[in-house]
């Protein structure tokens, strides 16, 4: 069970995991997200399922290491089993038959993204997609994203691939070239902080702009209210009652401040797991 | 071995990690009798003829005979006894609250102590665990019939125990990567030593039931899906309570505001007192507000005490009588120096400008009429407030249905508040459901979930061999006309 199938280094600190997951794969929505636990001793970590594969029993991860956990979790290689695997967690993507939606996704945000526009793409909406990175090196899945999308924007911090500069430049463009309103709905996946600068970017147009939130989580089931966050002034779990929310009643300083909770943990956790690696090696 | 006393009014007491060094570790409090004080203490029973203290005990156990076999020695045997009532004797001897149950009735405390039921009961199942002196019971023939177990919590292990030795298959599906339930998640180590939750899965491993962890009924697999494609014959539902309740005031949500069922699950599940070398983070406050008077309240705040917190208030809205903690966990939690702050409640958290709580403002209160619960309801006490400063809080004021099930479940009848209706039996309005545990009462305890999960293991049991079955959603006959034929 859970067993790594296969593994590929997509960008530095980026790879891909397909996993064994039948169950899980059976069930799997766009928009829906597992939690992981690398080892006995592990974290539970929140993770978007970027791809199914119903015939072939599998899900594909994609994993940025940010800190210990994610670090843990992409030194695994092929063969190797995942300690936990549980999921689909969170509420499917609700695809409903726009004229066309425009797609934004930021960094490892594209992985979470892929199979939203992909349901789209397949519900017969025109497909948008606003692709950014920092920089070339770090863009993944271009061709992936390509095949589900009408039209492709790529963008990238440093000029090095695509415009140069954010993503909210080019969705603020279409957003004004669309004078017959046919963008029924703007989707924003990648760090909070992009997601909430699209979200102000969109709201003077008054269109509907999905984020999907990553929170801090433990169980993912509801338990425990960790993943707490703020919509239009009322507290949401983000495992249960989301992972998206409407982009412009989310209390973004909110959700920036509950990320950094564990700060000085983390630090500590990674020098540990950095040192771990270099001792095992 | 020394000449035993004659029957005694005081209970022999038990040796108990002093509080100064345990507030620095996380092993055990008290110590256990040794089997000496285990068979002083139980020759002080009177061996009723009508014993008072089994009407107060929820399953019944028969408390004359085990104390019995305890006072001349029979430990295992004693163990055995209490086991045909109350499979996990070493969890309830620890977490019952006895006081207000069988040792409440105990005709002994009308002068002096109750007899320690719950010490001797805890003996005896840690000696026959100890000893390597569990023995697997004899399993009837196999049914053919297969149930499904939603839940590895108290309810949901007695239910699985008893099925399989009448002789079903069953499966248990626990949505987190370890059974237990709340004794895992919940309760602390300093109070319930996971290694004997483990050996009781075990336990029930060797029995052969069947434990899915990792799997979310209504997420990964529906009920619809239990009775069709996974083939089951009936399912119980024992999930639990797990929703926790805010009270709905600024400043809840900054940072270092933990839900206690989070600070619990970081902490005791995810084992964050060894962090790093467990990779799960936990805040470590040094001064801490703990909110609410139970059991959860008092393991949040024995804990944060334990994970290095100075100075550990408890804020409990009502007074000290209603407090609704076992006595014993009230008084370990004093003396571990926990302060309480009676008949106030907060009504705004105050943070910083990293988002991070600094303060918390309360209101003083004073009872006034009963309320539902017959208890006197708290008031606010006009122009009386006050201010601690904080660097984290802990809210353990309740909790309630967690939906996710629920949710994903036609067919179901659930009260008001969400929780599942069943009847005395533990049917559900769902034909071959069946649900017991805090899912249908709200949280209550160990034993009672227990108690449920025995009723309606009994109920099924019937249910099967009358020839029901819900798989495929119709009863099947077919098992029926093959047990008249036979
Ligand atoms: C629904 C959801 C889907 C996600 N999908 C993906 C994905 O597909 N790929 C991916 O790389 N990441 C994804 N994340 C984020 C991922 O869970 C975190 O990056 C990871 O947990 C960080 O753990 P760490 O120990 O490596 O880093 P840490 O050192 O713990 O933290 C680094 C940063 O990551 C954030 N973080 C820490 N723990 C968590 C946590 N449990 N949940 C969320 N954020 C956390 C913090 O804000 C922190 O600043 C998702 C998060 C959520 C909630
Ligand atoms: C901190 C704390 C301290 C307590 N102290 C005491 C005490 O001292 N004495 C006492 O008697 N009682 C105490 N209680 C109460 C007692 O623990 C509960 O009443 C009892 O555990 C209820 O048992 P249960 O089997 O109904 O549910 P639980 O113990 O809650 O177990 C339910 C299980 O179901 C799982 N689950 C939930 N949803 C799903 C799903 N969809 N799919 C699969 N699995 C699922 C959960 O993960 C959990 O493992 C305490 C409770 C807490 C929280
Ligand atoms: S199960 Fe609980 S209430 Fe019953 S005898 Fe044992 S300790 Fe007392
Ligand atoms: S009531 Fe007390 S003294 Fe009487 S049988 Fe029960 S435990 Fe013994
Ligand atoms: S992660 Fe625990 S409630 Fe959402």
């Amino acid at each position: 069970m859970s067993k790594i199938l296969r593994k590929r280094e997509l960008a530095p600190k980026i790879c891909e995991m397909v996993v064994e997951a039948p169950r899980i794969a059976h069930k799997a929505q766009a928009g829906q997200f597992v939690v992981v636990m690398a080892e006995e001793t592990g974290e539970r970590v929140p993770l978007t399922i970027a791809d199914f594969d119903r015939g072939q029993g599998t899900i594909t991860l994609v994993v940025m290491v940010v800190g210990a956990s994610s670090l843990k979790l992409s030194r695994l290689k092929a063969g190797d089993e995942l300690y936990a695997l549980i999921g689909p967690l969170g509420i499917a993507s609700d695809i409903e038959a726009f004229d066309t939606v425009v797609m934004v996704a930021g960094g490892v945000g594209t992985a979470p993204i892929y199979p939203i526009a992909r349901a789209f793409h397949d519900r017969g909406c025109r497909v948008v997609t606003i692709q950014g990175a920092r920089s070339k090196e770090l863009l993944f899945w271009c061709d992936q994203i390509a095949s589900v999308s009408d039209e492709h924007i790529l963008t990238t911090d440093d000029g090095t691939a695509g415009r140069k500069g954010l993503v909210t430049e080019p969705l603020h463009e279409l957003l004004q070239q669309d004078t017959q309103k046919r963008i029924g709905c703007v989707y924003a996946i990648g760090p909070a902080i992009m997601m909430k600068f699209c979200s102000r970017t969109t709201k003077p147009f008054g269109v509907k702009t999905v984020v999907s939130l990553n929170s801090i989580m433990v169980d993912g089931t509801g338990m425990c209210g960790g993943c707490r966050v703020e919509v239009g002034g009322q507290t949401r779990f983000t495992c249960v009652d989301g992972p998206e929310f409407d982009g412009h009643l989310v209390d973004w300083d909110l959700l920036l401040s509950r990320q950094k909770v564990y700060v000085t943990h983390e630090g500590c956790a990674l020098e540990r797991a950095t040192q771990e690696i270099s001792v095992a090696r | 071995m020394t000449e035993p006393k004659k029957v005694g009014s005081t209970r022999v007491p038990m040796g108990e990690q002093p509080a100064e060094q345990r507030i620095h570790n996380f092993d055990e409090v008290p110590l256990g009798y040794t089997p000496q004080q285990a068979q002083v203490e139980a020759q002080r029973c009177l061996q009723c003829k009508k014993p008072k203290c089994v009407t107060g005990c929820p399953v019944r156990v028969d408390i004359p005979g085990f104390v019995g076999l305890v006072a001349q020695g029979k430990f295992v045997e004693a163990a055995q006894k209490i086991k045909q009532t109350n499979c996990l004797p070493a969890v309830c001897g620890r977490v019952c609250p006895q006081e207000s149950q069988c040792e409440a009735l105990c005709l002994l405390g009308k002068k002096g102590d109750p007899i320690g039921v719950g010490r001797l009961e805890r003996f005896v199942a840690d000696f026959e665990r100890e000893h390597g002196e569990i023995k697997l019971p004899p399993k009837a023939a196999s049914t053919g019939r297969r149930v499904a177990v939603v839940g590895a919590g108290p309810a949901g292990l007695t239910l699985a125990g008893d099925l399989i030795r009448l002789g079903h298959e069953v499966s248990i599906y626990e949505a987190f990567h370890r059974p237990g339930g709340v004794l895992v998640y919940g309760i602390p180590e300093f109070r319930l030593p996971k290694a004997i939750v483990a050996a009781e899965v075990a336990y029930l491993e060797g029995l052969g039931v069947a434990i899915d962890v990792n799997q979310v009924i209504g997420k990964s697999i529906t009920i619809d899906e239990l009775f069709g494609q996974e083939g089951f014959d009936a399912v119980f539902v024992g999930v639990g309570a797990g929703l926790p309740q805010v009270m709905g005031i600024p400043g809840e949500n900054l940072g270092g505001v933990y839900l206690a069922n989070e600070y619990l699950t970081r902490v005791n599940l995810m084992r964050a007192y060894a962090f790093p070398r467990y990779d799960t983070p936990v805040v470590r406050g040094n001064s801490v507000c703990v909110v609410g008077g139970g059991n959860v309240a008092m393991d949040a705040a024995r804990t944060a005490r334990r994970l290095g917190a100075e100075k550990v208030y408890i804020l409990y809205r009502r007074s000290r009588e209603e407090m609704p903690a076992r006595a014993e966990e009230i008084h370990h939690a004093e003396q571990e120096g926990i302060i309480f702050r009676l008949l106030c409640a907060p009504t705004e958290y105050l943070g910083d400008d990293k988002g991070m709580i600094r303060q918390v403002r309360c209101q003083e209160m004073e009872l006034g009429e009963p309320d539902d619960s017959g208890r006197r309801r708290p008031v606010p006490k006009q122009g009386c407030t006050f201010t601690l400063d904080v660097d984290m809080a802990i809210i353990a004021i309740g909790a309630g249905a967690n939906p996710l099930l629920t949710r994903s479940t036609g067919n179901l009848t659930l009260n008001r508040r969400g929780y599942i209706v069943a009847d005395a039996n533990g049917r559900t309005s769902r034909p071959g459901v069946w649900a017991g545990g805090d899912i249908v009462t709200g949280s209550a305890t160990v034993i009672l979930a227990m108690g449920a999960g025995r009723t309606s293991a009994t109920d099924i049991h019937q249910w099967l061999c009358t020839g029901h079955s819900a798989r495929n959603g119709a009863a099947s006959a077919d098992w029926n006309t093959q047990a008249a034929a036979q």
